[in-house]
């Protein structure tokens, strides 16, 4: 397969319309770090945007930071903590997973999966931060949408749109993103030997409080053991000005008395780094879900799946994420978990193969399948940004 | 403003519409006296008699309209509550209007997931009450809230006082049920925190009515903060106080609101509430924090301690509920106020970068005085969303025009600095002009082929958001000034 690298908005423009005119496909990489996420692409050609990189404009007080897609999130992330700022959505550091360094990865990589996370269930996920952009359409066409001010509605808000479209409707030529003030102080406090169940209900009595969690997280002892505890560990995660936090901590213990006493740990960038990026998970190459439902189900889901299918599981955002690795299989346990899951959660959940060897994602449909009537209408929103199809086929849905 | 150059043939045919339209419904309005009332929303400038209005109740009941009016060619023109400030919900002369009034019940409060289902006629804030019991509450909080339906913040994205910390209608929903055109019904997104697939659910807020009619919307509701507390900040100039503004963003601080008003507007809402404003400062801060008591106590006295170093004259935290409300009973009674002082006032609703607020206000009053008209500032500080109230006399001829066009004026220079035309508003028909000074017209061709994808023969809510070709009907305009605007009832802020 033959690449070609553009380093500007015009070049991607060029190369987009060159594959659109001649009838042929792009699988666009950045850093590559999340390639293996999705579908296998079946293109023609590599294009390559890891050059178009680089800052553009970041004012800390506008809460705004505008950058070219293939600038790094460690880059970013180091350059907004020197403002005391943070990107809230928590971009989980997903690298690892399929094999990458821990930390690689670039602006436009996250916002092309789209997934929050563990600070999902307080802050929102990428899409709730992405402002506006400016990206070339499957017609080679240059093209910008949403602003790059914190409040706005003026048309259609395409960046929630862009986000987690996996490149199939536009290739991000600039980005510009919310940022927001990092809390000034935080604590994790941990309960010990919590069956999931106990669990759930812990961190929903937590999450319905006043007391304002960045994350909630549970591992059962069959994760744990993993990291090398051998309990189950129900973490909450506090933050804050030092005061708050201190109040709040205390409130949280007594609110959840019935539950034990916590331990509290002021490490939480290592706590909600391993959390984030499913590190227990990373070892190895067995069969990684992503399973998105109501928390109120997630413990009648894991009930669910085949107890002779070894699995195990690690639950975020209060129970509203669960993470499941499974052993090898020939369909990846799509089925079963797909089949545990509408038992369980009904139309409410679905379910994303995250990792699996490639001939698995290419004949197991990676994605939850939708129903037949916003199947439809997606590809037909996929059509009129990528009529001819040039943008990464295939990465969502098999080709028709 | 122009619509759509209305089909005569369609308006020639009403009556078999109508029939048509009752072979589906059982709730057709077509009496003009009855009709009269859907008329205009909250843009009054702007009037228009559909053909008929259709009152449906299920979601079966409109994918038969829809279905109808898809194989028949008829515009539909989706409707919540009618209060809509840019013209959202303007009739078409040869399209129905479609309200979703009777969809008024709350389906399922699941406090477990932190959600609430409820039909999109529920108004924004009966969702906020049918969980405070609970202690939840619904966050966004547009002005309008006591009146204004969730279907219709669903359409405009709406926002509110409070989405500095707490985001716009779109970062609190979860999901809709949403009938096409064509009859179909799709579910985007539901009680989980995301949907599969595209996020449809983000382009479909925002809308406008454009790309479905929602009939049943999930929210996310938050626990209540235990406590809040403002403070009132008086400043001797605008410049101090955008200056403390970027000080308490600048400390790590993101307050559950911020807004500033001018001299003028501090004149006008004193005289007409007695909040206890100085009068003797040009620009008035209210600065709301809210959270557990020890945090809100500490961020209280931080903003304090920022407006001193900031040259605030006046510093005043509220010690009370009682208190905190006054603050507020002066910002929230700014438009009327402004309505006492005028005898009519147009709304304006721009965001630009915060850093240029000093020279954007100065070149705002630059703007009206060319045109021999003032205009008194309120504005949601913390993100740049500015709500210049464009004082004029509809009485005098030339006025209502001088207004609109320093409101486009004044729309033009937010974009010029680096901003947008409506941070919460909306476009509508008001702003539809506009577009093209934001967006170049390929960025307006991929957003109305997206429209293409869900509407292919452009029958929701034409007319609205993008501009096009064909306009020659010229609308008719009702003259509505001296306290007689719609929705007089409502506080807008």
């Amino acid at each position: 397969m033959t690449t070609i690298r553009a380093d500007t908005a015009a070049a991607v423009a060029d190369a987009v319309r060159e594959a659109y005119d001649a009838g042929r496909t792009l699988e666009v990489v950045g850093s590559g770090s999340r390639r293996g996420y999705g579908r296998p692409v079946d293109a023609d050609t590599v294009l390559d945007v890891s050059g178009l990189s680089g800052i553009v404009d970041y004012d800390p007080a506008e809460l705004v930071l505008t950058a070219r897609p293939g600038t790094s999130i460690a880059e970013i992330t180091a350059l907004v903590a020197g403002s005391g700022q943070h990107l809230a959505f928590d971009p989980p550091d997903l690298a690892p997973l399929w094999g990458g360094a821990p930390g690689a990865g670039t602006l436009g990589g996250l916002l092309a999966l789209g997934l929050g996370g563990s600070r999902r269930v307080s802050a929102g996920a990428p899409r709730d931060h992405f402002l506006g952009f400016a990206a070339v359409n499957g017609r080679g066409e240059n093209f910008s949408a949403g602003g790059k001010v914190i409040k706005n509605v003026t048309g259609y808000d395409l960046p929630k749109l862009l986000a987690g479209s996996l490149g199939t409707l536009a290739v991000l030529t600039e980005v510009t993103i919310k940022v927001l003030p990092a809390p000034r102080a935080g604590t994790t406090l941990t309960w010990f030997g919590l069956d999931d169940r106990a669990a759930i209900a812990a961190m929903t009595r937590a999450l319905n409080s006043p007391m304002v969690l960045q994350a909630a997280a549970h591992a059962p002892a069959a994760i744990s053991r993993c990291a090398g505890e051998v309990r189950a560990a129900t973490r909450l995660h506090l933050a804050g000005v030092p005061v708050a936090v201190a109040a709040n901590a205390a409130n949280l213990t007594d609110l959840l008395a019935d539950f034990g006493q916590p331990e509290a740990n002021d490490d939480n960038n290592a706590i909600w780094h391993d959390i984030g990026s499913v590190e227990p998970f990373t070892k190895g190459g067995e069969i990684v879900s992503r399973v998105v439902l109501p928390p109120s189900t997630a413990a009648a889901f894991t009930a669910a799946l085949d107890p002779a299918s070894d699995a195990r599981w690690l639950y975020d955002w209060g129970g509203g994420l669960v993470w499941v690795i499974l052993p090898d299989a020939e369909d990846g346990h799509a089925a079963m978990v797909r089949a545990a899951l509408a038992m369980t959660a009904g139309a409410d959940g679905h379910a994303t193969l995250v990792r699996a060897p490639d001939a698995v994602r290419r004949a197991v449909a990676p994605f939850q399948p939708l129903a037949p009537a916003l199947a439809a209408l997606s590809d037909r929103v996929r059509q009129r940004f990528d009529p001819g199809g040039v943008l990464n086929p295939g990465r969502i849905w098999a080709r028709h | 403003m122009k619509m759509p150059c209305p089909d005569d043939a369609v308006i020639a045919d009403r009556v078999a519409l109508v029939r048509g339209l009752r072979s589906v419904s059982d709730a057709v309005i077509d009496d003009p006296a009855e009709l009269a009332a859907y008329a205009s929303d909250g843009l009054t400038a702007y009037s228009q008699l559909p053909l008929a209005v259709v009152l449906p109740r299920t979601t079966a009941d409109v994918a038969a309209i829809l279905t109808y009016c898809h194989a028949a060619g008829i515009k539909v023109v989706p409707r919540g509550s009618g209060t809509s400030l840019s013209g959202g919900a303007l009739p078409l002369a040869d399209g129905i209007v479609l309200g979703l009034g009777r969809f008024n019940r709350i389906l399922d409060i699941d406090l477990a997931n932190r959600c609430a289902v409820v039909q999109p006629g529920v108004t924004n804030l009966a969702i906020s009450h049918a969980v405070a019991g609970d202690g939840f509450y619904y966050a966004p909080d547009p002005s309008s809230q006591i009146a204004c339906s969730i279907g219709g913040n669903v359409a405009e994205n709406a926002g509110g006082v409070h989405c500095l910390k707490y985001g716009m209608t779109s970062n609190n929903l979860l999901g809709v049920e949403l009938v096409l055109i064509t009859g179909e019904i799709v579910r985007l997104g539901g009680k989980a925190l995301d949907g599969a697939g595209y996020d449809l659910l983000g382009i479909v807020c925002g809308s406008e009515g454009l790309l479905g009619v929602v009939t049943e919307v999930t929210v996310r509701i938050l626990p209540k903060p235990e406590c809040q507390r403002a403070l009132l900040l008086g400043f001797p100039t605008m410049v101090a106080a955008a200056e403390c503004v970027a000080a308490i963003i600048g400390d790590g601080i993101i307050p559950a609101a911020i807004e500033i008003m001018d001299r003028p507007a501090i004149h006008a809402a004193e005289a007409f509430v007695h909040a206890g404003y100085p009068l003797d400062v040009e620009a008035l801060m209210i600065v709301e924090v809210d959270g557990t008591p020890a945090e809100v106590d500490h961020l209280i006295a931080v903003v304090d301690a920022l407006a001193l170093v900031n040259g605030a004259t006046t510093i005043q935290a509220s010690t009370s509920d009682i208190e905190r409300t006054l603050f507020w009973a002066g910002r929230k009674a700014a438009f009327p106020a402004v309505g006492r002082i005028a005898s009519d006032y147009y709304c304006v609703d721009g965001t630009i970068p915060r850093r240029t607020l000093p020279a954007v206000l100065t070149e705002i009053t630059a703007i009206a005085a060319a045109r021999g008209l003032s205009v008194a500032n309120v504005f949601h500080a913390g993100d740049g969303n500015l709500h210049p109230l464009i004082l004029y006399d509809g009485d005098v001829p030339g006025q209502l025009e001088a207004a609109e066009a320093v409101g486009a004026a004044i729309l033009e220079e937010c974009v010029r600095v680096g901003g947008v035309l409506t941070g919460e508003h909306g476009v509508g028909v008001e702003k539809r002009d506009l577009m093209l000074r934001q967006f170049t017209a390929v960025d307006l061709a991929q957003q109305t082929a997206i429209k293409c994808a869900f509407d292919a023969q452009n029958l929701l809510n034409p007319g609205k958001v993008f501009p096009e070709l064909c306009r020659c009907a010229e609308m008719g305009r009702v003259h509505v000034h001296r306290g007689a605007t719609r929705f007089p009832e409502l506080p807008r802020f």
